[in-house]
């Protein structure tokens, strides 16, 4: 049910190609997995057709059978988990919180397992002393009875799996590797494909090697605890005369440390490349031709970007206005066009109130953060600070209002009707549920500041109620719920692709109508376009002026998981500015015309003798 | 064919050129000072050249320069006032950076006091990146002339404005690219190295050419070493790497002023026109050598290069049309050597081309030639006219003159002014590390798309019957 609640037909089928695809790539990859696993300099024929046989044998269909319900599953989770905003920990308590909420806890379990498949698939591919768990060996020197022996290599491998696993699923949180970012470019899917094939490579093969480290850590630790329970469950001897792998001695074995990272690599190779191949179907743009009269009217342009439902649909439309507007007379016109009988501009009408609403929407959100950050030094005395932790913000960001109308995009906000969820945690989400879900009709900032403040005075006594005798809690608890600096700034402009998507189809629809809009449809939402530019511009520039908002975010180096959105803000700000530098420009003079506040038409002349 | 023998003979030495008007170059000699000069429908006084040489001043092992840039475009009834000069001296500092220098679209950049130059695309500013690797802005409306220094700002191969931006200016640097943000408002000389952004990708450098696209959304950069162009999202900071086989880098990058196509040009005898909208290429080989210089009509459907070791100059059409693309250039004009009769002897002209620049009207294309071929006279600067009527959009090409500079100085650097609302402005660097601005007043024969000031520009009389006979190219005769 989750499922088709979330999963629109064609997001479906989107996903169900991206999976279709990344297991056609698993033979080859397989190939190569094991070319690389058996390579050995000194008898290359040998080698070869090694390989050769293995790839052909029973044993390498049935692993690939296996591997590729391993890639249905990752490509099934990763439908599942996606989301286009990313959820930002405001808070280590609540990156904590993401990590052990019950549904990314079973994510977790469920790559673990996963991982312990593909471990299995690896060591019976790689084959000598790793393909089987048991080996009939004799125990006593005086050649008794031989036992079946536990093959520790085999547990190494396995092991090595799980860990590389559950270790992927937990950065995926950190790294936010759920995120589906939007390329800067359009590019066709095969050459973006080809091109991040050698991004894809070097982060598997350096990921699986940190993996491998810390995994090796482990085993060198607490390996003796799985490895007893197994040959108690399974009744196996250990090996006595065979070299123990939790000591040093048996962890520097190189070949050993070879075949662990190449699996590592495979493993992530295969999964990272479905995520990739996901995150390119799912992004596409091909949206339908707006027209009132085919059958799929559901599909056009101007109905889908005003529904909320699911909101991946409402980005690509709003990305494929965006380039609409910019490359394509054709499709513009029909954007200017009157609806035949009546002569209404219908498109228009859709398109630009949609786009007004998101503007407007944004500024909402950035006067009450600010409001908030500046009532803050009162309000914290009264409400033992807990107001300004909720949720980060003062303002309901969207992937938190989504809950409401949309649980399963966001997989890792904290439950909180889950038995994981502390007090503390249901403290930092709560208020959210109290805010306006995204919509067209606006609520006042006041309203909405209102709605919370109620909200958590009333919260932040029953918080102290209920802790009073956990004092030693609450210590570490404000130890851990220290804000990570500038992370409030990001979730504010965490869903701001949207935004700047607005601003760029507004803007060159504006400059197009320049030339192209015979009705005149335009002129009549210039001033308010005009208006709530200028609106938001101001509100973002306060933003700017507070402390973190303008400090630049740590260059993520090349990971799986795209960091864009922590530089939202700065996109979102040079693209306003662009967009009012596009219709002055074009209009120039002409502006004067254009009905507006006396203070807003001075910020215009700053713009049109180009000093801003 | 065409060759610059239809051209009229360079001036003799010691007159340089001043400006263009009535379709006539018009040229004086060195302190002369005021021409009047009266049209069927303009009215100028034209100032010439202010000659303000300072010293130097010396700055911890830098030879900083001193300089006054005294431009006031004044406009009073029918009268243009022109007066502009900016006079740059320095002591040259012999850097070798080959790789840059090879690639570079000034000549001889090493040793070039100016070594990148750029118009605001809106206003009147220009950003100027000198020997010391510093730049300077200057902007006619304001007495300030912020320097820009950056620790990472060594070796400016090219300087570009942002296009719809008041403060943007990107900056290719050996190591990567600088985008200040100098706030036009701001009093402040020397803006803090806070103010740039550093671009940089692990083996992109030395950067050699960027370009905004003119939607000033994205910029793209090249770089010899690497393979791979960068297109950059600016304000975000993250860069898409767009990389083909073969050229083995990349040299040149020009993005056309419609925005639909990109030309990137490689080490090798090849280049590449990229469409913008899926960013896919068009690979063109080419026969002798790299491309060396490239440059868009206005409308982005036509392409004009030249090609190292050739002095011919080539052109593509595009049509919006996908799949119709052109399937081979074709030579639109002959610079090789030619030999001018003048009073104190002949005068040889011609040869391999260094630079192109076509002026945002499209009506006139300015030439940088290399210098090996001019004797004494600097006459290095060809410009011919481009004429295209509206109704008819043929593409000609069809001569118009020699700018010249003051004896022993040589063109390195051109450049058109991006909206100079009377015609066309160019702008030379010379080798003296003197800028100077030559204006072309004519009317403009196409009406503009977007007027900067708003209303569209009168309609134009068109007098051209003199040159008719004399077009170097035309595409009805091809």
């Amino acid at each position: 049910s989750h499922a088709n609640f979330q999963c629109n037909k064609v997001i479906c089928w989107r996903a169900t190609a991206s999976i279709a695809w990344a297991v056609l790539l698993l033979p080859p990859t397989t190939a190569v997995f094991v070319i690389l696993s058996r390579f050995s300099i000194f008898h290359p024929m040998q080698w070869l057709s090694e390989c050769l046989s293995l790839l052909l044998s029973i044993n390498a269909i049935f692993s690939l059978i296996l591997l590729s319900g391993v890639i249905i599953m990752v490509g099934f989770l990763n439908l599942e988990y996606y989301t286009v905003i990313p959820t930002i920990a405001c808070s280590k308590i609540a990156l904590l919180g993401q990590l052990l909420h019950p549904r990314q806890f079973f994510s977790s379990l469920v790559h673990g397992v996963m991982g312990m498949v593909v471990g299995w698939c690896c060591a019976v591919t790689v084959g000598g002393r790793y393909e089987t768990l048991g080996y009939s060996c004799q125990q006593s020197d005086d050649g008794g009875p031989s036992q079946m022996c536990l093959n520790e290599y085999h547990l190494f491998l396995l092991l090595s799996g799980v860990f590389m696993g559950f270790s992927h699923s937990l950065l995926g949180v950190i790294h936010n590797m759920n995120y589906v970012p939007f390329h800067t470019i359009q590019q066709y899917k095969y050459l973006r494909f080809k091109e991040s094939i050698p991004l894809v490579v070097k982060c598997s093969a350096s990921q699986a090697l940190y993996s491998m480290r810390n995994f090796i850590v482990l085993y060198f630790f607490l390996g003796h605890i799985p490895k007893g329970w197994i040959c108690q469950t399974l009744q196996l001897e250990v090996d006595r005369s065979a070299h123990a792998l939790d000591t040093v001695g048996g962890l520097l074995d190189l070949s050993l440390l070879y075949h662990t990272w190449i699996s590592g690599t495979f493993l992530l190779f295969t999964w990272y490349t479905t995520l990739q191949l996901f995150r390119i179907f799912v992004t596409e743009v091909s949206f339908p031709v707006q027209s009132s009269f085919t059958d799929n009217a559901h599909q056009c342009l101007a109905k889908v970007i005003a529904e909320k439902q699911p909101i991946i649909l409402k980005f690509l439309a709003l990305q494929d206005l965006a380039l609409l507007s910019q490359h394509s007379p054709l499709r513009r016109a029909e954007v200017f066009s009157l609806s035949q009988p009546g002569g209404h501009p219908h498109n228009w009408i859709a398109v630009s109130k949609e786009c007004l609403s998101l503007l407007s929407d944004l500024t909402q959100r950035l006067v009450t953060y600010h409001d908030t950050v500046a009532t803050n030094g009162r309000a914290k005395s009264l409400s033992t600070g807990s107001e300004r932790k909720n949720s980060c913000l003062g303002v309901c960001p969207l992937h938190h209002r989504r809950r409401l109308l949309q649980p399963l995009t966001a997989p890792f906000t904290p439950d909180l009707d889950s038995p994981f969820s502390s007090p503390a945690l249901r403290r930092l989400t709560a208020p959210v549920e109290q805010c306006s879900p995204w919509h067209g009709t606006v609520q006042s900032p006041h309203i909405a500041r209102r709605g919370h403040k109620l909200w958590s005075t009333s919260a932040g006594e029953q918080q102290i109620e209920s802790t009073a005798p956990l004092a030693p809690r609450m210590t570490s608890f404000f130890v851990f719920n220290v804000q990570l600096p500038e992370a409030s700034s990001q979730a504010l402009f965490a869903d701001s692709q949207a935004h700047i998507w607005a601003l760029e189809g507004l803007s060159y629809l504006v400059q197009a109508s320049f030339t192209e809009d015979q009705f005149g449809v335009v002129q009549t939402t210039l001033p308010s376009i005009l208006s709530s530019m200028l609106v938001l511009q101001e509100a973002v520039d306060r933003h700017f002026k507070l402390p973190h908002a303008s400090s630049k975010p740590v260059r993520c180096s090349s990971t799986m998981g795209d960091c864009s959105y922590k530089t939202l803000r700065f996109a979102l700000r040079a693209a306003l500015k662009t967009a009012l530098y596009r219709i002055t420009t074009t209009f120039g003079e002409h502006l004067n015309a254009v009905q507006l506040s006396s203070e807003h038409r001075k910020k215009l002349q700053h713009f049109l003798e180009y000093k801003e | 064919m065409c060759s610059l023998a239809l051209f009229p003979p360079p001036l003799p030495s010691g007159n340089t050129t001043l400006c263009e008007s009535n379709n006539e170059l018009l040229s004086g000699l060195n302190g002369e000072d005021t021409f009047q000069v009266t049209g069927h429908d303009v009215n100028y006084i034209i100032l010439p050249f202010h000659h303000y040489w300072h010293d130097f001043l010396h700055f911890g092992g830098y030879h900083s320069c001193h300089n006054l840039w005294l431009a006031c475009f004044v406009e009073s009834g029918n009268t243009h006032l022109l007066a502009c000069m900016c006079v740059h001296h320095f002591l040259l500092l012999i850097d070798s950076e080959d790789m840059i220098a090879e690639f570079s679209q000034v000549l001889n950049w090493p040793d070039c006091v100016v070594r990148a130059f750029a118009w605001h695309p809106h206003t009147d500013k220009f950003a100027v990146a000198l020997l010391d690797d510093s730049i300077k802005i200057y902007n006619p409306k304001s007495a300030t002339t912020p320097t820009l220094k950056h620790r990472l700002q060594r070796n400016v191969a090219a300087l570009q404005w942002k296009p719809l931006c008041a403060s943007g200016l990107a900056v290719a640097c050996q190591s990567c690219i600088l985008v200040w943000h100098v706030d036009p408002c701001s009093l402040s000389t020397r803006p803090s190295s806070g103010c740039a952004q550093v671009l940089s990708h692990p083996g992109h450098s030395p950067v050699t050419s960027i370009s905004w696209s003119p939607s000033g959304s994205l910029l793209v950069s090249a770089s010899p070493m690497d393979t791979a162009m960068m297109v950059w999202d600016v304000a975000a900071e993250n860069c898409v790497p767009l990389q083909r086989v073969g050229g083995g880098g990349v040299t040149l990058l020009s993005w056309s002023p419609d925005g639909s196509h990109v030309l990137a040009s490689t080490p090798s005898a090849l280049f590449r026109v990229w469409e913008t909208r899926m960013w896919t290429c068009e690979r063109w080989p080419c026969i002798k050598g790299r491309c060396q210089s490239g440059c868009w009509s206005p409308d982005g459907s036509r392409l004009l290069f030249s090609v190292q070791g050739e002095s011919v100059i080539y052109a593509l059409t595009f049509t919006a049309t996908p799949g119709f693309g052109p399937q081979a250039a074709s030579v639109v004009a002959d610079l090789s050597e030619t030999t001018f009769n003048a009073q104190n002897g002949d005068i040889v002209v011609g040869g391999e081309i260094q630079n192109l620049a076509w002026d945002p009207k499209g009506e006139r294309l300015a030439v940088l030639l290399k210098g090996r071929v001019c004797s004494f006279l600097f006459s290095a600067v060809w410009i011919s006219l481009l004429f295209r009527t509206r109704t008819s959009p043929i593409f000609e090409l069809l001569p118009c003159g020699f700018v010249q500079g003051e004896s022993g100085d040589e063109p390195r650097l051109i450049q058109f002014h991006p909206n100079f609302q009377q015609g066309a402005l160019l702008t030379v660097c010379w080798s003296s590390g003197k800028i100077s601005h030559v204006p072309f007043y004519f009317l403009s024969a196409r009406v503009p798309h977007f007027g900067f000031n708003g209303s569209p520009l009168p309609r134009p009389q068109e007098r051209f019957n003199d040159f008719a006979n004399q077009s170097l190219y035309t595409e009805m005769l091809s």
